[in-house]
């Protein structure tokens, strides 16, 4: 119990602390908040960070006013949003499938979300609306999909993931399909959508992703303590009176929700969800799924990487995906060596 | 200790019997393992469970603790049917050291046992100054206190199996399964274990249901003996007035001789020489 606190009111009620997880938390939220603030000031106008806090404070003047309001701060805060809900959906996933794989992107949810999306563009030459909405079908269906098959009294981490892997290989190929039918339009757009972006991203796309975190986040939370005992086996979660498989479905439900709407919201952003949970982890040394780490974490990692993209290749340039995409793949091959060298793989 | 004798109505009489499975059916999927099978637990023994590989033995355990639903009859606990209790009440009641268990990464043993005191908290009950003292005392009782830091990884086989049956102490429940608590421990610490459940049931007063493979282990720790072959019981009772030379061979199909153990006289299993063995066999063939 080194870093373990626990406060305790009179009433009989309390609470437990782990101290350096909770520094963590901290931290991460103002990294993510400075790099906002940072990525705000940053683009073709470019505005130094105090004018930009004194605008959303509702100070500074109007021309100001109207690039940070109406121009940069959604989309920030829909890069805060995604990032936050892949972290905490990646965290879900990995901790329900008791691997450090099973994350959505392994998963084939984002592959998912992609037919959803190309089958509007390529097919239907959708709307930016449309597209959002076929997005986010695609990706609750391959999410229902997944769990049916990977159903067999229960869900278990080997089969999610092998299940996941498959229906990821074929969603893969019709994704192939369809970009071999859309013309050069649709064709160049479809791409642009499928590394990650969140350039022209307005108070559209904020408000229904905010409206589903309020909701989801809490509830996650809530039942994070059933989770952590699922880490130890299902046999011992039940003895310890875990609803095991109620526990299991609503927080499989709520995370296949949280990155569906953000693979709708910003297309497939790469390997945030896979690294966001690793990375927390490894700061907190705490065990269990880090779920509040790992949100902050998403969030962080999100804004940081559309900075950099931003500031190195210039506005709306490059896609956020690309960056995540090499920081992501760097970070995993990181992983796969020292985890070899701790002789476990 | 009252008389546990092999006379099933007896029992059913004198003792007040908080768990038990009556006539149940226990099936995974279409596969039948036990049909119509009757078992008491005794209030305050230590029941062992002993029968051959497949016999049923795991998954009579595994009903009596909820886990697998049986598909006729029903398992009561303190008269009411497990599965309509509130998992948590269930959880509060009846303990449960499964065959397999995953220590989590980069936990500690006093964080490892503290999970044990799940089904007492609640999401603003979360750590009270009686789990903080559950947690020390079941450390303390299981030999793993000056542990208490170190990860669990780091430790020896019979470490590790100490500290989860700590974890399974931290839930206070006077009912306690254990499912092979001796498996993969050298002879030292398999004494050891038991040695520490025997202590649980006497100086505790725990009632302890445990499914173990050595025979000559289950005569000597339980009170009551219940043998098991193709998911029915042969017989129950006390291991000294039950575990004859017939009834080995009746439920393993092994030729031995009873002898009284040396050390604390009860039953000691003992098989026959190979070469006996053959002889018997020829003659069964001639």
């Amino acid at each position: 119990m080194k870093s373990n606190r626990a406060v305790r009111t009179p009433g009989g009620l309390s609470v437990r602390v782990d101290v350096r997880t909770l520094i963590v938390v901290v931290l991460l939220l103002l990294v993510a908040l400075a790099a906002s603030v940072v990525l705000i000031g940053t683009g073709d106008f470019p505005i130094p960070a105090g004018d930009v806090l004194k605008t959303l404070f509702g100070g500074g003047d109007p021309g100001q006013g109207f690039i940070v309001r109406e121009l940069r701060l959604p989309r920030v805060l829909v890069g805060l949003l995604v990032g936050a809900s892949l972290g905490l959906g990646g965290a879900l996933f990995q901790a329900i499938s008791r691997n450090p794989l099973g994350s959505p992107d392994v998963l084939g949810l984002g592959q998912g979300a992609t037919a959803g999306a190309l089958i509007m563009i390529v097919l239907f030459s959708g709307s930016t609306a449309q597209v959002t909405f076929g997005a986010l079908v695609g990706g609750l269906v391959t999410g229902l999909g997944i769990y049916v098959l990977a159903w067999k009294r229960g869900v278990h981490g080997y089969r999610l993931v092998l299940v996941g892997i498959g229906v990821s290989a074929i969603v893969t190929a019709v994704n192939g399909y369809l970009m071999t039918r859309a013309d050069i339009v649709d064709a160049s757009r479809a791409v642009v959508w499928m590394t990650g972006s969140l350039n022209g991203r307005d108070w559209a796309q904020v408000w229904p992703l905010l409206i589903l975190c309020a909701v989801l986040v809490p509830l996650c939370l809530a039942n994070g303590r059933g989770l952590r005992m699922l880490e130890m086996g299902d046999d011992i979660s039940y003895a310890l009176g875990v609803r095991v498989e109620r526990v299991r479905m609503l927080l499989l439900v709520a995370a296949v929700l949280l990155t569906a709407s953000a693979t709708a919201a910003a297309g497939p952003v790469a390997f945030v969800a896979l690294t966001a949970p690793q990375l927390a982890r490894r700061l907190t040394r705490a065990p269990g799924p880090n779920l509040l780490p790992s949100l902050c974490m998403g969030a962080a990692l999100l804004v940081t990487a559309d900075w950099i993209s931003q500031r190195t290749f210039g506005a709306d340039q490059l896609p956020v995906g690309v960056v995540t995409g090499v920081l992501g793949g760097v970070y995993l091959l990181w992983l796969l060596v020292t985890e070899r060298k701790a002789g476990r793989i | 200790m009252s008389a546990a004798t092999g006379n099933g109505m007896d029992n059913q009489r004198s003792i007040v019997n908080r768990l038990s499975a009556e006539d149940v059916t226990l099936a995974y999927d279409q596969r039948v393992i036990a049909e119509h099978l009757s078992v008491q637990i005794p209030d305050h023994s230590f029941t062992v469970i002993v029968g051959p590989n497949a016999c049923g033995k795991s998954t009579l355990l595994r009903a009596l603790s909820r886990m697998l639903r049986p598909s006729q009859g029903r398992v009561l606990l303190d008269g009411e049917v497990i599965q309509s209790m509130p998992a948590k009440q269930v959880a509060r009641t009846l303990g449960l050291l499964p065959q397999s268990s995953i220590a989590p990464d980069g936990i500690t043993v006093a964080d490892l046992v503290g999970r044990g005191r799940y089904p007492h908290q609640g999401l603003l009950r979360q750590w009270s100054a009686e789990d903080e003292r559950v947690v020390r005392e079941s450390m303390r009782q299981t030999g793993v206190a000056e542990l208490a830091d170190r990860y669990v990884d780091e430790l020896s086989g019979g470490q590790r199996q100490r500290v989860w049956i700590a974890m399974a102490l931290a839930q206070q429940t006077p009912l306690l399964l254990l499912d092979e608590p001796t498996t993969y421990l050298d002879i030292q610490h398999q004494i050891d274990v038991l040695d520490l459940c025997a202590d649980l049931h006497e100086e505790q007063g725990r009632t302890l249901v445990a499914v173990l493979h050595d025979l000559n282990h289950a005569a000597r720790y339980a009170t009551h003996l219940i043998a098991l072959r193709d998911g029915r019981v042969i017989a129950e009772g006390a291991p000294k007035d039950i575990v004859t030379a017939e009834l080995v061979e009746e439920v393993f199909g092994l030729r031995c001789q009873v002898i009284d153990d040396p050390e604390t006289g009860t039953p000691l299993v003992v098989p026959a020489a190979r070469t006996a063995r053959a002889r018997v066999a020829a003659d069964k063939a001639s």
